[in-house]
C-alpha cells in the first residue's frame, strides 16, 4: 500500500514538473498548506502587538498616570513623556488593539489559516479553486497589516476614535489628532483588507460547493467545513457594506460630502457639513459588525466540533441540529446589528424589533452548547492541550454568551451600554472563545501544519494559566460595568464616586499581565516546535477525517495517488459495529453496516 | 528597584514554569516515544482532576466575586422607571445563575467523569430529537417571556406621551463638557443650531425665535423631584452620550439630530446621599481616598478632599482625548428649591444682551478687543432674524 502510494507520488511529481525554487514555495507560493502556514504566523505577529498593546492600556488603568519605563520605550517622548501614558495614545491603543483582534487575528489569521488548511484537506480536493487568488488575497491581507502597522509611526499617532470609528470623531482632525493622517490610513488599510477577506471567502465557497471528492456529500462534511463555509458566506454578504461605509467616510473626510456629517461647530468654527447622519454610519458599520462576531467565532466553533468528536471518540452529538444551528445563527446574525444602537438616538420601535431577533440568536446557541456538553457524556476523553482549549471554549462561550441576554435585551441595555459590562461580555464570548478555539486548532493541527508536534506539556501549562487568567480578568470586570464605569476612559481619577473600583482593576491588570506573560510559553512551544518537535506520524489524534489521510511531508495536490472516496460521515467514533474506535470515512461501509444518520 | 523586582518575578515565574513542566513531566514515566506529545491515560488522569479543580475555582471565585464586588454594583435606582429596569435586570440574572451554574457543573464535571482509559470505551450516541427539542422548546419558551417583558419596560420608558406633563429641558454636549438649557416658562425651546453659535450664545439659540426668549443656559443641572423631565439631547461636533447611571438612563447626543430621554427623579440628592448603602459607599471610598492621601502627603503633594456623592452627567461615548473627563453634576431638588434654584437666573436672550453691553461699558479698557467683535457679530445675526 506505502509502496503503491509512494510510485503515485513520484507519477504525480512527473507529470506536472515541480520546480519550486524558493520564492515560489515560500513567498508567492499558490499551495493552500503554504498559505495558511503564512496566514498563521502573520496572524500571530499581529496577535503579539494586539495584546502587548492591552498589556500597556491595562497597566494604564490599574496605575494611572503612573510613571512606566516601558511606556516611555515604546511609545517614545511624544505620547509618553518620564515614562507617563499620554491621553490621546491611551485612546490610540484601545483603537489598535480592537482593530488588530477583531479584524487581523481573529478574522483573518483565523478563517485564513484553518479555511486554507482544512477545507482542501477535509473535503478532499487537490487545492482551492483558485490557487492565485487565494495568493492574492494573503498578500493584501499583509500589504493591509503593514499599513495598519505603518499608521503606528504617523506623527499626529494613528486611529484613535475606538475600533468602531464613528464619525464625526473619526472624521474630523480637529476633533482628535489620530483622525488626521492615522485615521486615512486605517481606512485605507481595512478596504485593503476586505479585498482581501472577499477573496479568500469567495474562494472558500467555490471551493467546498465545486471540489468535494466522491462521496462527500454536504452531510457528511465535517463540522469544521460546514462552519468555515457558512462564515465565508456571511463575510461575502457584510463586508462590502464595511467597505461602502469605508468608502463614503474617505469621500466626507477628503472630498467634502456630508453622508455622516451635519452641523458641526468645532475648534471656533461651522463645518459645512449638512444633512448627513452619523446614524446611518451606524447602521452600515453593524451590519458588518454584528456578523462579524460569528465571522469570529463560528469557525472556532467549528474547530471546536472537531477536536471534541475526534478527543472524546464519540460522535459529536446532533450533527444535523449543529449545521442547522450554524446556519440559523449566520442567518439572524445579519438581522440582529441594531443592538448595538439602541441609544443611538434610532426610532425606539426599531429597538423592540432588534431585541425580538438578537435574543433569538440565543435558541441556536444553547443548542450548539447543549450538544458540546452531551458529546463529552460517556465518552473516552483524550485530554490532550487542544481538547482543553475547546472545552474551554465551550465555558467562556456560556459564560460570554449568558450576559448577551442582558446586553440584547434593550430595557437592560440603557444602563449597560458602553460601560466595562460590554467589554467583559464579548471579550468572554467572542475574544477568549475565539481565541481558544484558534489555540485548539493549532494544537490540534500542528502536525498537519508543521509535519511535528508540539510540546504537551507546554501546551498544559499555557491552557490552564490562560483559563484562570481570562476568568481573572473578566469575571471581575463585570461587576466594575455593573458599578456604571464607562469604558474608554483613560483614567478613573477624576470620579470618586469610582474611586472604590480601583482595586478590581488592580487585580484584573494582575490576571492580564501574568495571563499575557503566559503566552510566551505558547509563542516559545510554537517556534522552537517548527524545528525542533517530535515528528508527527500520519494520524496521531486518530481522526476519521480526510486530512489525516495525506503524507506527513507536504506534497502538492496533497494526495500522492487518487484522491481518496468517502464513505461515511465523519464521526463514526467509537461506532459498535467496528473494533477500532475510529472509522476514517474512507473506510467502505460494512456488508449490513446501518446508515444511522444519513 | 522596581527593575529588580520585575528581574526577581520574572525569574520566579521562570522556575514556576520549570517547575510546573517537571510535575507533568513526572507523570509519563514509561510513555513511548513516538506518541510522546499525546495524552497518555496519566495525562488524561491529571488533566481530568484539574477539570474539576477549575470547576471549584470558577464556583469560588464566582462566590467570592459576588460578595466581595457585589456590594460595588448601581444599587436603588433614583427614578421612577429604574425599577422596573432593576427588577427585568433581577430576574435575568437569577436565570443567568442557574444556566451558568448548571452547565459549568455538567461540563467540566464530565470531563473529570469520563477522562480517558485505555479500556473504556465510548458511548456511540449520534442523535436523539427529544433532547435536541427540549433544549430548544426551553430556552425559547424562557426567552419568549424576557423578550416580552422587556419590550413592555422598553416602551413606557422609551415612548413619551405627547401630553403628558414634563419639564423640557436640553443636554448640550460639546467637547468636553456639557450645559443644559432650560425652556423656561413656556416649556418649549427655541429653535437651535450650532450656526447661531456666537460668543455668548455658545449653543447656538435661534435668538428671534418667540420660544427662544425665555430659554435658559447653565452648566449644573438642576432637576426637581416626582416630576417627568423630558431631556432633549444636541451636540455640536461629535457623538457624546449623555450616561446618568443612578438613573438608568443614556441617550446619544448627535450631531445634526435631537434625541430624546424622559424620566422622573425619585430622591432629591440629600436623600440619595442618606440612603444606608450610599452611606457605606461613601464611607468606603473615603477611607480609601484618606489611605491614598497618606501616600500622596508623604510625598509632598496634597491629600484628596472628602467624597460626598452627587448625581452624575457622565460622557459615555468616546469624544475625544479628554473623553475620560466630561461630566457634569447633577443635583435633583425638592421642586421648592428648584425654583428657587431658577428663578434667578438670567435668559440666555438677556445674557447675550448683557455680554454685548459689557465691552461697551468698559469701552476703552485693554483686553476688550477680541470679545467685541465676537459680539458685534451676534448683533448682525440678531439683525438677520
Amino acid at each position: 500500500m506505502s509502496a503503491e502510494g509512494h510510485d503515485h507520488a513520484m507519477d504525480h511529481e512527473h507529470e506536472h514538473h515541480h520546480k519550486d525554487t524558493f520564492i515560489t514555495k515560500y513567498i508567492f507560493s499558490i499551495d493552500h498548506k503554504m498559505i495558511a502556514k503564512q496566514y498563521l504566523i502573520t496572524g500571530i505577529i499581529m496577535g503579539i502587538i494586539g495584546v502587548g498593546m492591552s498589556m500597556l492600556f491595562r497597566m494604564q488603568l490599574a496605575w494611572p498616570e503612573e510613571s512606566f519605563k516601558i511606556f516611555n520605550i515604546l511609545l517614545g517622548d511624544k505620547f509618553a513623556p518620564n515614562g507617563v501614558m499620554a491621553n490621546d495614545i491611551y485612546l490610540a491603543l484601545v483603537t489598535i488593539h480592537g482593530t488588530i483582534m477583531v479584524f487581523f487575528v481573529l478574522t483573518a489569521a483565523l478563517s485564513g489559516t484553518f479555511s486554507n488548511l482544512l477545507i482542501p484537506l477535509q473535503i478532499g480536493a487537490r487545492d482551492m479553486a483558485s490557487g492565485f487568488m487565494n495568493m492574492i488575497s494573503y498578500w493584501l491581507f499583509f500589504l493591509s497589516s503593514i499599513i495598519m502597522i505603518g499608521s503606528l509611526f504617523v506623527e499626529a499617532g494613528p486611529a484613535s476614535s475606538g475600533w468602531t470609528i464613528y464619525p464625526p470623531l473619526s472624521a474630523l482632525p480637529q476633533a482628535i489628532p489620530g483622525s488626521g493622517m492615522g485615521m486615512t490610513l486605517w481606512l485605507v488599510s481595512m478596504a485593503i483588507f476586505i479585498a482581501s477577506s472577499l477573496m479568500g471567502s469567495l474562494n472558500y465557497v467555490v471551493t467546498v460547493i465545486n471540489l468535494r471528492t466522491k462521496g462527500m456529500s454536504m452531510t457528511r462534511l465535517p463540522l469544521t467545513i460546514w462552519a468555515f463555509f457558512v462564515t465565508a458566506i456571511i463575510g461575502i454578504v457584510s463586508f462590502p457594506v464595511l467597505l461602502s461605509a469605508a468608502l463614503l467616510l474617505i469621500f466626507d473626510r477628503s472630498f467634502g460630502t456630508s453622508f455622516f456629517l451635519s452641523d458641526i461647530y468645532i475648534a471656533g468654527e461651522v463645518l459645512h457639513y449638512q444633512g448627513g447622519s452619523p446614524v446611518l454610519f451606524e447602521h452600515l458599520f453593524w451590519f458588518l459588525g454584528h456578523p462579524e462576531v460569528y465571522i469570529v467565532l463560528l469557525p472556532a466553533l467549528g474547530i471546536t466540533s472537531e477536536v471534541i468528536a475526534t478527543n472524546s471518540r464519540k460522535p459529536i452529538f446532533g450533527y444535523r441540529a449543529m449545521i442547522m444551528s450554524i446556519i440559523a445563527i449566520a442567518f439572524l446574525s445579519t438581522i440582529v446589528w441594531g443592538h448595538h444602537m439602541f441609544i443611538s438616538g434610532m426610532n425606539p420601535f426599531l429597538g423592540s424589533v432588534f431585541t425580538f431577533t438578537t435574543l433569538l440568536i440565543a435558541i441556536p446557541s444553547a443548542v450548539k452548547a447543549f450538544n458540546y456538553i452531551t458529546t463529552l457524556w460517556k465518552g473516552n476523553l483524550q485530554l490532550n492541550p487542544a481538547m482543553l482549549f475547546s472545552i474551554g471554549l465551550v465555558s467562556t462561550f456560556i459564560t460570554g454568551g449568558l450576559t448577551g441576554i442582558i446586553l440584547g435585551d434593550s430595557t437592560l441595555d440603557i444602563n449597560v451600554h458602553d460601560t466595562y459590562f460590554v467589554v467583559a461580555h464579548f471579550h468572554l464570548v467572542m475574544g477568549i472563545s475565539a481565541l481558544y478555539g484558534m489555540f485548539a486548532g493549532i494544537y490540534h493541527w500542528f502536525p498537519k501544519l508543521f509535519g511535528r508536534m508540539l510540546n504537551k506539556n507546554l501546551g498544559y501549562v499555557h491552557f490552564w494559566v490562560t483559563a484562570v487568567c481570562a476568568y481573572g480578568v473578566f469575571f471581575p470586570m463585570h461587576f466594575i460595568g455593573l458599578a456604571g464605569l464607562p469604558r474608554r476612559y483613560y483614567t478613573n481619577t477624576n470620579f470618586p464616586l469610582f474611586d472604590d473600583l480601583q482595586n478590581v482593576n488592580v487585580l484584573i491588570t494582575v490576571f492580564a499581565l501574568i495571563g499575557g506573560a503566559f503566552q510566551l510559553v505558547f509563542l516559545y512551544n510554537f517556534f522552537s516546535s517548527i524545528f525542533y518537535g517530535k515528528k508527527a506520524v500520519q494520524n496521531p489524534w486518530k481522526s476519521n477525517t480526510l486530512e489525516w489521510t495525506t503524507p506527513v511531508e507536504h506534497i502538492h495536490g496533497n494526495w500522492p495517488g487518487e484522491i481518496p472516496e468517502v464513505h461515511r460521515w465523519p464521526y463514526d467514533y467509537s461506532n459498535p459495529a467496528h473494533d477500532v474506535d475510529f472509522v476514517p470515512q474512507t473506510v467502505p461501509m460494512k456488508e449490513g453496516e446501518e446508515v444511522l444518520h444519513h | 528597584m522596581t527593575s529588580l523586582l520585575v528581574i526577581i518575578v520574572l525569574v520566579l515565574l521562570a522556575v514556576a514554569l520549570w517547575q510546573l513542566t517537571k510535575i507533568f513531566d513526572l507523570t509519563q514515566v514509561g510513555s513511548n516515544s513516538d506518541s510522546s506529545e499525546i495524552a497518555t491515560d496519566n495525562d488524561n488522569n491529571v488533566q481530568g482532576y484539574l477539570m474539576f479543580g477549575f470547576l471549584a475555582f470558577i464556583y469560588i471565585f464566582s462566590i467570592y466575586g459576588l460578595f466581595k464586588w457585589g456590594p460595588l454594583v448601581l444599587h436603588t435606582p433614583a427614578s421612577a422607571h429604574g425599577g422596573e429596569v432593576d427588577n427585568l435586570m433581577n430576574i435575568t440574572w437569577v436565570l443567568i445563575f442557574i444556566v451558568q451554574a448548571i452547565t459549568q457543573v455538567l461540563l467540566h464535571y464530565f470531563a473529570f467523569k469520563y477522562r480517558g482509559k485505555k479500556d473504556q470505551k465510548a458511548l456511540y450516541f449520534a442523535d436523539n430529537n427529544k433532547l435536541e427539542a427540549i433544549w430548544s422548546v426551553i430556552p425559547a419558551v424562557v426567552l419568549a417571556g424576557l423578550i416580552l417583558y422587556g419590550l413592555y419596560a422598553w416602551t413606557n420608558i422609551m415612548f413619551v406621551d405627547e401630553d403628558e406633563d414634563t419639564i423640557v429641558i436640553e443636554l448640550y454636549a460639546q467637547q468636553f463638557n456639557w450645559k443644559a438649557r432650560y425652556s423656561g416658562e413656556d416649556n418649549v425651546l427655541g429653535k437651535a443650531n450650532v450656526r447661531f453659535i456666537e460668543g455668548a450664545n455658545s449653543v447656538g439659540v435661534d435668538l428671534a425665535d418667540p420660544y427662544a426668549q425665555d430659554d435658559i443656559v447653565v452648566t449644573e443641572l438642576h432637576i426637581p423631584k416626582g416630576k417627568k423631565i423630558l431631556f432633549k439631547m444636541r451636540s455640536q461636533d461629535v457623538l457624546h452620550s449623555a450616561y446618568m447611571p443612578h438613573f438608568r438612563a443614556q441617550m446619544n447626543c448627535v450631531p445634526g439630530m435631537v434625541t430624546q430621554f424622559a424620566f422622573e427623579p425619585i430622591y432629591t440628592t440629600a436623600e440619595y446621599r442618606e440612603l444606608p448603602f450610599m452611606v457605606e459607599k461613601v464611607a468606603n471610598i473615603n477611607a480609601l481616598r484618606s489611605k491614598k492621601s497618606i501616600g500622596l502627603v508623604a510625598k509632598g503633594e496634597t491629600a484628596l478632599d472628602p467624597y460626598t456623592f452627587d448625581y452624575l452627567l457622565l460622557c459615555n461615548k468616546i469624544c475625544g482625548a479628554s473623553h475620560y473627563n466630561m461630566q457634569m453634576k447633577i443635583i435633583v431638588d425638592t421642586p421648592e428649591d428648584y425654583k428657587a434654584w431658577l428663578k434667578d437666573k438670567a435668559t440666555i436672550v438677556n445674557e447675550v444682551k448683557a455680554a454685548m453691553a459689557e465691552p461697551a461699558a468698559a469701552d476703552g479698557a485693554s483686553g476688550t478687543d477680541s470679545t467685541k467683535t465676537k459680539d458685534t457679530a451676534v448683533v448682525s445675526v440678531m439683525a438677520m432674524k
